[in-house]
């Protein structure tokens, strides 16, 4: 083993994965370089922009300011995580009824982040919505199809 | 066209997008999710100074760096990648050489200096610490009033001043007008520097095969089939053997219609090495070296009689160019400048476009490009002159509106306006906010020492860009329509959505001609190996143009689809109707071909009618004869605390028509997001370099792009005025919010504040701006 590398453990959507890497490595290299996810993009490397958002521990985490050996042991979900069985998530299925995406760039980090909104708050008002999407920008809808989209998953989420 | 087609069920209808499955799950490629085999990365040193000689690049450490591959510098470039073009045609324009690495001079923060190529794009990075750039500092352009003054620095030694060009208008009298006016408004605007800023940063990947003398380019473009042309010139290869791909796009706005340094760089690295070389751009990169927008100021003057009638306008705009032309630079203000008269009729116009050099970032198109300056002048300007007059805004609007029938219009700048109705839009935003009332809840809350404020803007705009008379690089656009053998439909277009839509638009329009299923219909874009032609996508031209190129393509189609499905039916082909997948005598659906019959017969060939050959596929290259020009009228409620400055946007309508919709969603998306970009160069945005050109906006720290908690909920309404220039009707949507609402918001809040006698406030307002305005006007 290369002196400078660490050896991680990770699950990934599910799937073991072990790799050795640099202990600099950024957590959404990892996941887009060396375990080939690239539903998790990079948009500002500066924590700001939020297009790099998954789900680490449970927790909506901007892996552009993490590190690839602090996710040693962790459970990640990744965009490419959430449809189950060729069936969207909900709040998939939201964003594609209500128009909630239009470049796509930033929409795996939005729907991973309304992900963890809708976890903590399932029935959430419209200010909310946005308070809890503040960390991910969008260039492209002005906001409003996101509401929207992720009220229609509030909805379908409560059956 | 001698055929009917069957009854239109989906242009018009809210279809969801065909795009979205993909791109919710992260399925979709943009240029980084590509993967060669044994791509190499590159990185880019770039310049330190706005301004200064390089007296020395010491790239030996940098080379000596274990996985470091190459470090090219612009010396060892030099005669072998041509200079970065830039496509306006102005009389007496002047263009700088444009190295794709600087040579001996740098003249912005970020030029690239030096390109590092690894074989791990971290080593890349390590590498660029390691080159050693010894400078000598320059004086920094940076003031664009300064500039063209006499006792500026010069940036360029070939040229005698840094000013790019200049362009004059003089239509009508325009100082009789003035001579004559009962009351001359005045005003000097700042149209700030915006940073586009698409959440996707650009990207290039190249790869050159030695032995079939291939390079392939995927880039982050609305462009490929431009950056195609001009990689083959700029590497002299051969045009034929260059195949550019723009995958999935994250976003544009303008800041992708342009051909940069590192594609060129990239593209040439990709055939030295022979291995495929791939570039990423930072966010902090695009902050400083992917194309700004606006920047101008403008000093301009307005006639106008007692009863609102607007007679004349004088302006000179001075245009920052940056430091050097990217693609379009100086062509962006031109647009203003063409636009200046707005919604209005004015006869007389006399103006002085100064296009000049600074050391900052070249400007070009930013969504909206030219028209939301051209916008904020005149739509403030006629603000002032009701202010002035004590007129309502509304009034003065309707008062120099031209009516529904004088258009087609010609205007004093020398274009047509295709159609409008100026009235009903604006009549209906009235109505949608109950106008009437609203100034009496103002009048009501301004006796209670609250500042509410109405802003208006009516615009009309120019887009739908062609005819390729007025559009640097060709105005046209190609389609080509293939029926496969099994009865699916390929289309390949030449514009190249980044989020448009276009998958989804164009097929409900393939789908109605042809009576399928919008399921049996693929829209193929972005890849200059499937559709050879192609101008791209930016001015709102894709359906006005693309779509128009598509429709005659489809029509051309199926003309020869009836004459064999005739054939086959032993009917006349003026008679039948395609509906449903089949293809019959109107009238007689029971005695029915399929459609997916009449195409294998078509590719079998064995029963084709006499003189119609085998396959079913056209191209049509469709050239508009004339620009589109859409409009409508914005109306914001705001209101004001006077004790911190901040801006309380209240509600947001906004009534625009462009023309015949093909899908009511995706027109509403755009209008949402170009408002919200409006509304960002309003209240939130601004690039800021200081005086030695360093930027200091050069992060989403600093850079303020609005999140979701800083935009309102827009009520979007439409009217519906087709364009004849066009077999669609339509006029183009994608940058109408953007041109209409930061003057909407600018009026806004200065009609709120007008108690306190102020009559402008500079962009982006703000809290700390409108408290200061406040306390200078009391």
């Amino acid at each position: 083993m290369n002196k400078s590398r660490k050896q991680i453990n990770t699950t990934i959507n599910g799937e073991d994965y072990t790799h050795e890497v640099e202990p600099r490595l950024l957590l959404v290299h990892y996941l887009r370089e060396v375990a080939g996810l690239t539903g998790t993009h990079v948009g500002c490397e500066t924590s700001l922009c939020g297009a790099c958002t998954a789900i680490v521990d449970g927790q909506a985490v901007k892996t552009c300011t993490m590190l690839a050996v602090q996710a040693d042991g962790a459970e990640i979900t990744t965009i490419e995580g959430l449809a189950q069985d060729g069936e969207l998530h909900p709040i998939q299925e939201g964003f594609w009824e209500r128009h909630g995406l239009q470049c796509g760039f930033c929409t795996p980090g939005m729907i991973v982040a309304a992900h963890q909104l809708l976890e903590r708050n399932p029935n959430p008002s419209e200010d909310e919505i946005r308070h809890g999407l503040e960390g991910n920008f969008c260039r492209c809808t002005g906001y409003q199809h996101i509401v929207d989209a992720v009220q229609y998953a509030a909805e379908k989420m409560q059956g | 066209m001698a055929t009917m087609a069957g009854p239109s069920r989906l242009i018009g209808a809210p279809i969801k997008r065909r795009e979205d499955p993909r791109l919710v799950q992260g399925l979709s490629h943009y240029v980084d999710d590509i993967k060669l085999v044994n791509t190499l990365h590159c990185t880019f040193l770039r310049s330190d100074y706005a301004h200064a000689d390089i007296k020395s690049i010491d790239t030996e450490a940098a080379e000596n760096l274990s996985g470091v591959v190459k470090v090219i510098t612009g010396s060892d470039i030099a005669g072998k990648v041509g200079s970065i073009p830039c496509a306006a045609e102005i009389e007496g324009l002047k263009v700088p050489d444009h190295p794709a690495l600087a040579v001996g001079r740098v003249r912005f923060v970020g030029e690239p200096i030096a390109a590092v190529v690894a074989t791990d794009p971290y080593v890349a990075r390590d590498a660029l610490d390691l080159i050693e750039v010894e400078y000598d500092e320059l004086p920094a352009v940076v003031d664009l009033d300064a500039a063209i003054e006499s006792d500026s620095t010069v940036i360029y030694d070939e040229f005698d001043d840094n000013i790019a060009f200049t362009m004059p208008l003089d239509a009508g009298d325009v100082d009789a007008a003035f001579a004559e006016a009962d009351h001359v408004v005045s005003q000097r605007f700042v149209n700030q520097r915006l940073i586009p800023n698409s959440i996707e940063p650009r990207g290039v990947l190249a790869e050159y095969l030695p032995g079939e003398g291939t390079l392939t380019v995927w880039s982050s473009t609305q462009v490929p089939h431009h950056l195609k042309t001009i990689l083959s010139l700029l590497l002299d290869l051969p045009e034929q053997l260059v195949r550019v791909i723009a995958p999935e796009v994250g976003g544009g706005f303008g800041s992708k219609l342009n051909v940069y340094p590192e594609e060129a760089v990239v593209a040439y690295l990709a055939t030295q090495l022979r291995k495929p070389v791939k570039w990423i751009e930072k966010r902090s990169e695009g902050f400083t070296t992917t194309i700004h927008g606006r920047d101008q100021v403008d000093y301009v003057d307005m006639a106008v009689k007692n009863d609102g009638t607007i007679t004349a306008l004088r302006a000179k705009l001075l245009a920052n160019m940056g430091a050097y032309h990217q693609l379009l630079t100086p062509i962006i203000p031109v647009l203003t400048y063409l636009m200046m008269p707005g919604a209005y009729k004015i006869p007389n116009i006399k103006l002085e476009l100064i296009g000049v050099f600074t050391n900052k970032m070249a400007t070009d198109a930013y969504r909206g490009a030219g028209r939301p300056e051209a916008t904020h002048i005149i739509e403030r300007m006629v603000d002032l002159a009701a202010q002035k007059l004590g007129m309502d805004a509304k009034e003065i609007r309707f008062k120099n509106f031209p009516q529904p029938d004088e258009f087609p219009l010609e205007m004093a700048t020398g274009v047509t306006y295709d159609s409008g109705n100026y009235q009903m839009s604006f009549n209906k935003a009235l109505d949608t906010v109950d106008y009437a009332s609203l100034r009496a809840r103002q009048a009501e809350l301004r006796g209670q020492g609250r500042y509410m404020g109405i802003g208006i803007a009516t615009y009309a705009e120019i887009c739908g860009m062609g005819p390729s008379v007025g559009v640097a690089g060709g105005g046209w656009e190609s389609s080509t329509v293939r029926i496969e053998r099994t009865g699916k439909v390929t289309v390949l277009t030449g514009v190249s959505p980044h989020g448009q839509g276009q998958e989804t638009s164009f097929a409900q329009i393939v789908a109605d001609e042809y009576g399928i299923s919008i399921d049996d219909i693929v829209i193929i874009h972005g890849d200059t190996g499937r559709q050879p032609q192609g101008i791209g996508t930016f001015g709102s031209r894709a359906t006005a143009v693309g779509g128009a190129a598509l429709i005659i393509a489809t029509q051309q189609v199926k003309e020869k689809m009836a004459q064999i499905a005739a054939h086959m039916l032993e009917a006349n082909a003026d008679d039948l109707v395609f509906e449903d997948g089949n293809i019959f005598v109107q009238g007689s659906p029971d005695s029915a071909v399929t459609f997916a019959d009449v195409a294998a017969t078509a590719h079998v060939a064995v029963n084709l009618p006499p003189e119609v050959e085998p396959g079913l596929e056209a191209t049509h290259f469709f050239e508009p004869s004339n620009f589109t020009y859409p409009f409508g009228a914005h109306i914001s409620i705001v209101e004001v605390d006077p004790e911190t400055g901040e801006i309380d946007l209240q509600r947001y309508v906004a009534v625009d028509d462009c023309g015949n919709i093909i899908n009511p969603l995706l027109v509403d998306g755009q209008v949402h997001g170009g408002i919200a970009q409006g509304l960002g160069q309003a209240m939130y945005e601004g690039a800021v370099y200081d005086e030695n050109g360093q930027l200091l906006t050069g992060s989403f720290m600093d850079y303020a792009i609005p999140k979701a908690t800083q935009v309102p909920r827009f009520e979007t309404e439409h009217t519906t005025t087709p364009s004849p220039v066009n077999p669609l009707g339509v006029k183009g949507v994608g940058e109408a919010g953007t041109i209409a609402s930061s003057p909407c918001l600018v009026n806004a809040v200065v009609d709120a504040l007008s108690p306190f006698g102020i009559t402008d406030i500079d962009m982006p307002m703000t809290p700390n701006r409108v408290w200061q305005a406040i306390q200078d006007a009391q």
